[in-house]
């Protein structure tokens, strides 16, 4: 049997008390890749927001269940630790602070958690060679402040750079390919597509059918108002992007 | 912020114990008697009697200063203790072995040990107890060189001629309100020569510590630098925790020849009050610095995490065509602090060139402004500054205010001022709890990161040391 990474039920939530989540059921087994797809200000992004558990958006009612224990007690750092992983729609930057730093922090911490002693920067800075080049980047990115002066396609870069080293159980991209051009694309879903296994699992959030001809998923969520209104197989992303959204309206 | 904000949590502050030790202590108040004995017990050639006189008939003459934006009772000036001192067994002590073990011990805990052998090999100290200097340590290796680094109570009995040449020269005995008071009854400091064409063979540095509640602590730095020479001097400070709030008012004077280079850092961590503002230093300092000389540098690095108020602004004149005057400051302000602190850059010469990175960070219901004054003569033809002053907020209470005076009385004068506010906000915290890494780390990185371009002007084994300061001091303030 696959093993359940990520059971979703009638999860609602609310930011400021506006009620942006109105129901989400989702499950997501290992080895699985789903898209979930709608329009701006459908609840795509909160979706994911509070899955990995930004404070703040208030859930209000429902569970997420993740790799069998309760989600929503957990705060977002023991969610990153227990190997959840957002990439950000709009990574921040951090001036002053290296990047080659940032990654050393957040992968330790991770080290950490999982019972192993830190790793020395020496080591590391071979490990994230090894990385770096999955999504083309240069050795001189780790030496920048973190994401300061990036480029969009750079900074999405990163991201995926990240996920590389942490490893996650379960990735969630949101937007990764908004403001991307074909060739950035085309480097981010490559990436990707190396870093999924049977074991683990990624939820791929979008506008747009065209990451999905990159990043083939085996299940397609259309959300509207927050709820998943409709789900299919990957063809579902095609006939969306031919009838429009307008089509699944409930 | 969602109601992340949690109730500020102030780290116990770590050198906060009180020394028992027998003072010899003069009583309170302040009057022309007071001044002719503490000048009397430290046995004080003529002129500085005569010094201090003058100065403190111009203090009783002036206001003191209220243009800070900083807020305290009066301060009763006839209620301080004007000199207090360590009784030792001595008089004059001859070695270290004969300072009190008391004291050693005091300094030890401090993490400033005096013996000699356990020091840093290249770090001489010179180790200040309320009123008078205890030790200096290295002081006979710095003589191979001819470098003179002794308190400058001991310099007026060894150099008399070096003191009177230059103490008063770059801050004025009525130069402003506060450094008219420590000319009056300065009871200590350090004091530092560097003859021509030697470059200070270790790091120099001073440790303050106030240990006496009624004790205010005036102490006076010298220390100049003749043609060709450069030095790197370190000062720290550290009190006990008192409800009631000390006075310590410094003057120090930097006096840079030509083609000589001073680098004067601080880690300025007195005792900041508790967290509802009781108790604490007023930090109330005159520091300038002097680039008499043609292509003279002066270079102040100051970080400043501790005392209720500070007031305080190193300054340089650069008075030497092509002279350098830099001033890199964090001031970190949390619960009750308040700062009002920047620097001055004085452009006379021709080519004068001054650069200003200020980074303010405050948390709690701190103050925390930068005051900085850039000022370009009629005669500094082609001097430049550039000054960048960022401030970090850290929660909803705290405030940053920045105050720059620019005054540019020439065509070709140059100035820059770059500035910025940011705020530890949720989204940035969130950013790095998603990649695992705890509140208190993603802190300690944003301030770090905030910062590193003045830690890095800190000499390195201090520049570490400061960085991890900043973190404990901000320990709790967002949840």
């Amino acid at each position: 049997m696959t093993e359940m990474i990520l059971a979703v039920k009638n999860l609602t939530a609310s930011i400021d008390d506006t009620p942006i989540l109105k129901g989400v059921n989702l499950e997501v087994k290992a080895g699985e890749i789903h898209a979930i797809m709608g329009r701006n200000g459908s609840g795509k992004s909160t979706f994911s927001k509070v899955l990995a558990g930004h404070p703040a958006y208030e859930v209000t009612g429902g569970e997420v269940i993740y790799q069998g224990e309760n989600l929503l007690e957990k705060e977002a750092e023991e969610r990153a630790i227990a190997g959840i992983f957002l990439a950000f729609q709009y990574p921040l930057e951090i001036p002053g602070v290296s990047n080659l730093d940032f990654l050393r922090v957040a992968y330790n911490a991770r080290r950490k958690h999982q019972g192993l002693a830190e790793m020395d920067p020496f080591d590391f800075e071979d490990l994230v060679a090894e990385k770096l080049d999955l999504v083309k980047m240069d050795a001189s990115f780790l030496e920048r402040s973190v994401n300061e002066g990036f480029s969009g396609g750079e900074k999405k870069r990163n991201e995926i750079l990240q996920m590389a080293l942490l490893e996650p159980t379960l990735a969630i991209l949101d937007e990764t390919d908004s403001g991307l051009d074909i060739d950035a694309l085309k480097t981010v879903a490559h990436g990707v597509n190396q870093l999924t296994n049977p074991n683990n699992a990624c939820i791929a959030i979008t506008h747009y059918q065209r990451l999905l001809d990159y990043i083939i998923p085996d299940y397609v969520h259309v959300m509207q108002d927050g709820e998943i209104v409709t789900s299919g197989g990957k063809e579902l992303a095609l006939e969306l992007e031919s009838r429009g959204y307008d089509y699944f309206n409930k | 912020m969602s109601a992340t904000v949690k109730t500020l949590v102030n780290q116990p502050y770590k050198y906060g114990f009180v020394t028992d030790i027998e003072a010899d202590t003069i009583e309170r108040g302040l009057n022309e008697d007071i001044i002719r004995i503490i000048s009397a017990k430290k046995n004080e050639p003529e002129f500085m009697l005569q010094f201090r006189l003058k100065a403190y008939g111009q203090w009783l003459k002036m206001k003191e200063p209220s243009w800070a934006h900083v807020t305290y009772p009066p301060i009763d000036y006839q209620d301080i203790i004007y000199y207090c001192a360590p009784k030792q067994k001595k008089e004059q002590l001859n070695s270290l072995e004969e300072v009190d073990p008391t004291l050693l011990a005091t300094f030890e805990k401090l993490g400033i040990p005096l013996s000699e052998q356990k020091r840093l090999g290249n770090v001489a100290v010179d180790a200040i107890f309320d009123s008078v200097s205890i030790a200096t340590t290295f002081k006979e290796k710095l003589a191979e060189d001819g470098v003179i680094f002794c308190s400058i109570s001991e310099a007026l009995q060894e150099h008399p001629e070096l003191v009177q040449k230059y103490l008063g020269t770059v801050v004025p005995v009525g130069d402003n309100y506060f450094a008219a008071l420590n000319s009056a009854v300065f009871s200590d400091g350090s004091f530092v020569f560097i003859p021509q064409g030697v470059k200070c063979p270790m790091e120099l540095s001073t440790y303050f510590r106030i240990n006496n509640g009624e004790t205010g602590q005036f102490e006076r730095t010298l220390i100049i630098a003749e043609e060709g020479a450069e030095v790197s001097y370190l000062e720290g400070c550290t009190a006990p925790m008192y409800d009631s709030n000390q006075l310590h008012a410094a003057v120090v004077e930097l006096v840079a020849l030509d083609n000589a280079q001073i680098k004067y850092s601080t880690v300025q961590n007195w005792y900041a009050g508790d967290h509802l503002g009781k108790g604490g230093i007023y930090n109330f300092v005159t520091k300038r610095g002097l680039c008499k000389g043609i292509n003279s540098k002066i270079s102040w690095t100051q970080v400043e995490t501790g005392s209720a108020i500070t007031w305080k602004y190193p300054s340089c004149v650069l008075v030497g065509d092509n002279s350098v005057g830099e001033f890199y400051s964090i001031a970190l302000t949390n619960n009750m602090q308040q700062a009002d602190t920047g620097t001055k850059m004085i452009h006379i010469g021709k080519n004068t060139r001054s650069r200003i990175i200020s980074k303010g960070i405050s948390a709690g219901k701190s103050q925390n402004s930068y005051r900085g004054l850039v000022k370009i003569g009629p005669k500094a033809v082609g001097a430049k500054n550039y000054s960048q002053c960022d401030s970090m907020l850290i929660g909803d209470n705290a405030a940053a205010n920045t105050f720059p005076y620019i005054q540019v009385d020439n065509q070709t004068g140059k100035v820059e001022h770059e500035a910025s506010t940011s705020k530890i906000g949720e989204d940035r915290l969130f950013y790095l709890a998603q990649r695992g890494i705890s509140e208190e780390d993603a802190v300690s990185m944003l301030v770090s990161g905030f910062c590193k371009d003045v830690l890095n002007e800190l000499p390195m084994e201090f520049a570490a040391e400061a960085d991890k300061l900043l973190s404990l001091k901000l320990e709790g303030t967002v949840g």
